[in-house]
């Protein structure tokens, strides 16, 4: 197996922090798109050219956000856009015709907005702050945003959110060395943390920068500044009886492997997870089946030295029946692979 | 004014003398050192080196890695300046050193009473990235750097 580097796309002027894959794309005819976000304060949306298979940058997204745009999601149709950025508010763009026009500024985290996510119906996001903070905002007719919860737990500035694929059960990972688990009990808008996944359940014992799932939604993978990946799950969905809320529980981790911080990880549909670090490289790991009782349950499939000329801040896998992996980087650069054996 | 400072009486020791630079082959650890032992302390008019902040000792060089790391002793273990001076080393590395280099910024053990938060901090670029946005930061740090770049 071997990742084979397809484009390397330039454009943004400074690290690029994040990127998301249109998830209504690479499917009927629909040609894949994805965003990306950088310190240069702009958005960049690439398109995939059907016949030359090659990204073009088809817009900027401008003189909206006046410091670093952090993170960027695709609602679930692909029509809206929300982009979380260091200036302490995430712009919600509209995509019309491939024009994109800012509908709505969500104010109130008190500075940097560092993540931003939607729940699978689209009805709910998520975004959490430098200032500890989570906030739950409900999607009204009119591209109106309400913010129903304010999640207060977390120790420390919070680093990535992301919900549940299937559940309205959210998931937080701070600089506090922990992941939140959230969910509404009972009466509407009562979002409670419902589980700490702290250092005296086999947690990170350093910050821990982002969170995947895997395609059935019961099993994650996070990762950390301490050097590991960590495997959780939780009984499978469908099994849980009564819509009570079924624990996680560390299941392995992946030590050994990463010499410095790793700052994203991203589960494909087909069972692949890849990493993105701090010491330019990206690796991929995939089940073991032949792993031995109480050994690690995930191999090394491989490693991709010098991915970048510098730090990997983001690997998120494309919709589509033959996932490509995109990469962000420090460097300035993205870059599109694919997976040839 | 001197009563407002959190080391008003700091040591101040002898600069060590450099060895002469032979352009364009610089030995490599002077590479690192030179930029940032000029730094002004932001509390006094001395250099960083002049007040042993900073050593040549304590600056790690792996050029073949592309690797630097750097352990600075704050003058007092609850010197809230710390972090700044953490702030001011890694911002003058970033724009003194290739991009290839990979660089980690510490206090010395023990030096400081607040160690592991303040490590934590300065070795998350999330934060510097942050920190360097915010204009009164960034001229603190520029006010600090200036003299190293006479």
């Amino acid at each position: 197996m071997e990742l084979k580097e397809i484009q390397r796309l330039e454009g943004h002027t400074d690290r690029v922090w994040s990127l998301a894959w249109n998830p209504a794309t690479g499917h009927a005819g629909v040609p894949l798109v994805f965003a990306s976000c950088s310190g240069d304060k702009t958005v960049r949306i690439w398109e995939q050219n059907l016949s030359s298979r090659l990204w073009e940058c088809k817009t900027v997204l401008e003189e909206t956000h006046i410091r670093t745009v952090r993170s960027c999601a695709w609602s679930p149709s692909g029509k809206l856009l929300a982009t979380a950025s260091f200036d302490a508010t995430t712009a919600i763009w509209e995509n019309v015709g491939g024009d994109f026009e800012c509908v709505s500024t969500l104010e109130g985290h008190e500075n940097e907005v560092k993540s931003v996510c939607w729940n699978a119906s689209g009805n709910l996001l998520a975004t959490c702050s430098r200032d500890k903070s989570v906030w739950i905002w409900e999607v009204q007719p009119g591209n109106e945003f309400e913010c129903v919860s304010v999640l207060q737990g977390h120790t420390q500035d919070v680093k990535m959110v992301k919900w549940h694929p299937t559940e309205d059960i959210l998931f937080s990972c701070s600089y506090d060395n922990s992941v939140k688990v959230w969910a509404d009990e009972g009466d509407s808008d009562d979002w409670q943390c419902v589980q700490t996944l702290g250092e005296p359940n086999n947690g990170h014992t350093s910050t821990v920068w982002a969170l995947s799932f895997n395609p059935g939604g019961d099993k994650m993978v996070t990762c950390s500044d301490d050097l590991t990946l960590k495997v959780w799950e939780t009984e499978s969905i469908g099994m849980q009886s009564g819509g009570g809320f079924a624990p996680w529980r560390h299941l392995c981790t992946l030590s050994g492997y990463h010499g410095r911080t790793i700052f994203s990880v991203h589960w494909s549909g087909e069972g692949i997870f890849a990493s993105g670090a701090a010491d330019d490289a990206i690796r991929l790991f995939v089940e073991d089946t032949e792993s031995q009782a109480g050994g690690p349950l995930y191999k090394l499939l491989l490693k991709k030295e010098k991915a970048h000329d510098m730090d990997v801040n983001s690997v998120q896998w494309s919709p589509g029946e033959k996932p490509l992996l995109a990469s962000a980087s420090d460097d300035g650069t993205i870059k599109v692979w694919e997976l040839v054996s | 004014m001197v009563s407002g400072l959190i080391n008003a009486n700091p040591i101040v020791y002898q600069k060590k003398e450099r060895r002469l630079r032979t352009a364009p082959s610089l030995p490599h650890d002077d590479y690192a050192v030179e930029p940032i032992d000029q730094q002004e302390d932001p509390e006094h008019p001395y250099s960083l080196e002049e007040l042993k902040v900073i050593t040549e000792e304590a600056i790690e060089v792996d050029d073949h890695h592309s690797y630097v790391r750097v352990i600075f002793t704050p003058t007092v273990e609850h010197c809230s300046m710390a972090t700044i001076i953490g702030l001011c080393l890694r911002v003058k590395l970033m724009r003194s050193l290739p991009s290839r280099y990979k660089v980690d910024i510490r206090v010395a053990p023990g030096s400081h009473a607040t160690e592991a938060a303040v490590n934590k901090q300065l070795n998350d670029k999330e934060r510097v990235a942050a920190a360097l946005e915010n204009p009164n930061l960034l001229d603190m740090v520029d006010e600090c750097l200036a003299p190293s770049y006479d």
